[in-house]
């Protein structure tokens, strides 16, 4: 079937503002939003710019608004976003480089902040460290994370506060905080008691939504958020 | 500009990230280049697992894993290089289970260990729990432990910078010359960046993207290995690739190799478990290659689905509960890729190109030799997909690619440790970007030519029809021919893209270009190679010839641009070269 694909597109080397392009394509139902893109970009413009590599939902490299929602291009079906026309936009509340391409470092800086490392005090033992299958399962969800950044940039908080650390820190520093391996619990939960932390959090439940890797954000959230009141008290 | 640091890794991988770490630690000035985000590396993709001998399951010994590691690579591993990998994995496995990696647990609290193909006890006996594992995706959580421990020791990264040239002094780096620095081009202005360093490391991963499925991701285009090859230097064992047998049909995604180690079959189209008739004793978890021509077998004997090219991988007597704790990534990729139930459904599959056991030729401490008598280049390392050294041979098992990473990779971060100290910084100009320069300006200026995505299209279709699973003189003669004309038509190629921002319709063209280099090595190895050893299978020579190919291929590219081959001997130890059976 056709498909007409509307992509907002910017190239700062020739245009004052974004501006929305239209290109048909040929796709079948079972087609991924990224394979159009590329039908676009091999068969019509090669000047259509985005990233992506894995072609699996597993890099994190192809996190766009389609249809008025995050997600990875290489994830969602032609199927399933029912309908002729497809709206495709970069992620929101990032700063545009060219087309779908957003400048990442804020987004990397902000992960980086909260320690998102295994400290661990005591000596490194000859063998593995040991841990039970239910201390794992514990923040089991949250290693899950492929850092794509659908989640912050889907929140009204971050739009609206662009210093809040987001809800993909937090999932990486919920995965530290509740490894029973780790020391420094106590740092990451001091860093999100900030005001740019979990706080600005008003379960909106957007993160959730977008998460291509279905990790509980919000849950994970209210999870650092009761221990860092248990951690205060 | 010019930058410079004392040592540089290019790639971000498993192998890239665990040289940096020792770098790092060792206060190195030092910084990793990469084209990806480093988190978006291909090690993330990697589902199965990591084998080391722990013996947390059962009993299991380093020797076991390093003989089952020689007779999966037919004989042409290397045998020292495999007695490292088989005994360092094990310490390998363990710091990174110290650096915070989340692997699944034993009732006990150690790793978890599960079987996988061709990995037995007491030397062939049967199969042994060895890979250790996080779910189904423990390259992601590698790549992640690895990425969170260099934010925790401040390595640098130059992320996004496309390294485009190497540079060397005293001649080229096949010709005796000493690696000087690199070429990167910034992805985000296409500043061209020279930077000089004592030491460089090649980390670039595989090139799966010249064949029409595969498993690997869109930026595995061999950019290290061609680099290598351009200047000079000789590329091992090219002819060896791997099929991996279990891909999603057309599209070529991994259904790993755990599947069936936690108990799948494969069935054809009478609902038969075909591999009873290839490999009695290892059924489903014989070596890939094995198992990958037995699927063409049985397609060719009538027996794909509805007579189609494909088999049934078949997951429903796992259970819902074993498939959600072990398989849970790739069951959603069914359901997503292929809008499949696979509690209900039998999986169609076919095989996917998916490794390159060959690549640049290294020596025990992942330092890069350039010919038959090994010599070492100095001031060069590679590691990973991307290097041969050769712990793979003609086929590689399931697993060890990761355990190669963190072996070879741990190891040529410590020997740059100790090469930097003391050596000088060499004399490099910014004079060294012009050459690739006006490569790349080439693209840019042609007004209309050859489109770089009809050629990259024919080469993966030519790859996967002649190059494949099975092989004949005729067949690569064909392959031949339409890479030289690829070859042709690429100096022709044009962009659409003319800017300077984000261009990656200039850096896709640059990547075909070291598609077709690659190729073109693999397509000679292969026509020379008149036998069949492990992936490499010749219909027109179907035995293995130990008196004539004992020997590991040297691709160096010759004067005319043809390739000139040479050959050197495999490193026997303890494992005499047996027929093999499973
Ligand atoms: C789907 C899948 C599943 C797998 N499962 C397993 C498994 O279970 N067990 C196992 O042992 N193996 C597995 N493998 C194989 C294994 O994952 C890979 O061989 C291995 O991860 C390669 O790692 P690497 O560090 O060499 O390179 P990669 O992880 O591929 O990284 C390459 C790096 O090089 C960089 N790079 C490339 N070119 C340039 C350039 N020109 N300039 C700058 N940077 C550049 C990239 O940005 C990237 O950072 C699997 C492979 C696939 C595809
Ligand atoms: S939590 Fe989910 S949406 Fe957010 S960055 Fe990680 S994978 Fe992406
Ligand atoms: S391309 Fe890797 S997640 Fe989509």
């Amino acid at each position: 079937m056709q498909i007409e694909l509307r992509i907002l597109r910017f190239d700062p080397e020739r245009d004052r503002k974004p501006h929305e392009e239209s290109y048909q394509v040929e796709a079948g139902p079972m087609d991924r939003v990224l394979d159009l893109l590329h039908k676009v970009k091999y068969e019509q413009d090669g000047t259509l710019t985005f990233r992506r590599s894995c072609a699996h939902g597993v890099c994190g490299s192809d996190a766009m608004l389609i249809n008025g929602r995050n997600r990875l291009a290489c994830k969602i079906r032609v199927d399933q976003l029912k309908g002729r026309r497809i709206t495709v936009a970069p992620l929101p509340g990032l700063p545009v480089m060219k087309d779908l391409v957003v400048d990442m470092e804020s987004f990397f800086a902000k992960f980086r902040s909260v320690q998102p490392y295994l400290q661990a005090d005591d000596p490194d033992p000859e063998r593995e460290r040991r841990q039970s299958a239910e201390d794992r399962e514990v923040f089991d969800d949250t290693t899950k994370c492929i850092l794509c950044a659908a989640c912050t940039t889907s929140c009204p908080s971050f739009w609206a506060q662009p210093s809040y650390v987001g809800p993909a820190a937090i999932v990486n520093a919920h995965r530290f905080i509740f490894d029973s391996r780790d020391d420094h619990a106590a740092d990451r939960l001091d860093v999100l008691a900030d005001g740019d932390g979990v706080w600005r959090c008003r379960t909106i439940f957007n993160c959730t939504d977008a998460c291509p890797r279905g990790i509980h954000i919000t849950q994970a959230i209210l999870e650092v958020s009761s221990k860092i009141v248990e951690h205060h008290a | 500009m010019i930058r410079e640091h004392d040592a540089i890794v290019v790639g971000a991988g498993g192998a890239g990230l665990w040289a940096a770490l020792e770098l790092a630690k060792a206060g190195v000035d030092s910084a990793v280049l990469t084209k990806l985000y480093p988190t978006r590396s291909h090690t993330g993709a990697a589902q199965g697992g990591v084998c080391a001998a722990l013996g947390n399951q059962e009993e299991d010994h380093w020797e076991w894993h390093m003989f089952d590691t020689i007779k999966g690579g037919d004989y042409l591993v290397d045998q020292d290089a495999a007695e490292v990998l088989a005994r360092e994995a094990i310490e390998t496995v363990i710091e990174l289970e110290h650096m915070g990696l989340p692997f699944n647990r034993t009732p006990e609290g150690k790793i978890d260990q599960r079987r996988f193909g061709g990995h037995t006890r007491n030397y062939g006996e049967g199969p042994v729990m060895r890979a250790c594992f996080a779910a189904d995706r423990t390259g992601h959580m590698i790549l992640q432990t690895l990425y969170q421990q260099c934010i925790k020791h401040g390595v640098k990264f130059y992320d996004e910078y496309h390294v485009v040239d190497l540079i060397s002094e005293g001649g080229d780096l096949g010709a005796g010359g000493r690696a000087s620095g690199v070429v990167a081009y910034r992805i985000a202005d296409g500043e061209l960046a020279v930077i000089r360093a004592k030491a460089v490391m090649l980390a670039t991963g595989g090139f799966g993207r010249m064949f029409r499925v595969t498993s690997n991701a869109w930026s595995l285009t061999g950019d290290g290995a061609a680099l290598a090859y351009r200047h000079g230097l000789p590329l091992e064992d090219m002819e060896f690739y791997q099929f991996h047998p279990t891909g999603i049909v057309g599209l070529g995604i991994l259904l790993s190799e755990a599947a069936r180690g936690e108990g799948a079959y494969l069935l054809n189209k009478d609902g038969q478990r075909f591999m009873e008739r290839y490999a009695p004793k290892l059924m489903e978890l014989a070596p890939r290659d094995m198992v990958s021509r037995a699927i063409y077998q049985e397609i060719r004997a009538g027996r794909g689905i509805d007579g189609k090219d494909y088999v049934y991988l078949d997951v429903r007597h796992l259970g819902r509960k074993k498939i959600d704790e072990k398989l849970p990534d790739i069951t959603d990729f069914v359901r997503v890729y292929q809008g499949i139930e696979p509690y209900t459904d039998p999986i169609p599959i076919q095989p996917t190109a998916h490794y390159a056991m060959g690549g640049i030729p290294t020596n025990l401490n992942s330092q890069v030799t350039r010919d038959a008598a090994n010599t070492v280049v100095p001031g060069l390392y590679a590691a990973g997909e991307a290097a041969c050294v050769s712990v793979h041979g003609a086929n590689r098992l399931g697993t060890n690619s990761l355990v190669d990473l963190l072996v070879f990779g741990r190891r040529a971060g410590r020997q740059m440790v100790l090469d930097v100290k003391g050596a000088d910084m060499p004399a490099v100009t910014e004079a060294a970007a012009e050459p690739v320069r006006a490569e790349l300006e080439a693209f840019r200026a042609r007004p209309k030519g050859e489109r770089k995505e009809a050629i990259r299209t024919e080469l993966a279709d030519v790859m996967m029809d002649d190059v494949g699973v099975y092989r004949t003189g005729e067949a690569l003669e064909r392959a031949r021919a339409k890479v030289d004309e690829l070859r042709d038509r690429y100096t022709r190629v044009s962009v659409d893209d003319k800017g300077t921002t984000f261009n990656t319709d200039l850096l896709e063209a640059r990547e075909v270009g070291y598609l077709l280099d690659t190729a073109q090595t693999m397509v000679a190895a292969c026509i020379n190679r008149k036998e069949s050893r492990g992936a490499h299978s010749r219909e027109d020579f179907p035995e293995r010839d130990d008196v004539n190919f004992l020997s590991h291929s040297l691709a160096t590219k010759g004067a005319d641009g043809a390739v000139a081959l040479d050959y050197k001997p495999v490193t026997i130890t303890k494992f005499q070269p047996k027929p093999r059976v499973y």
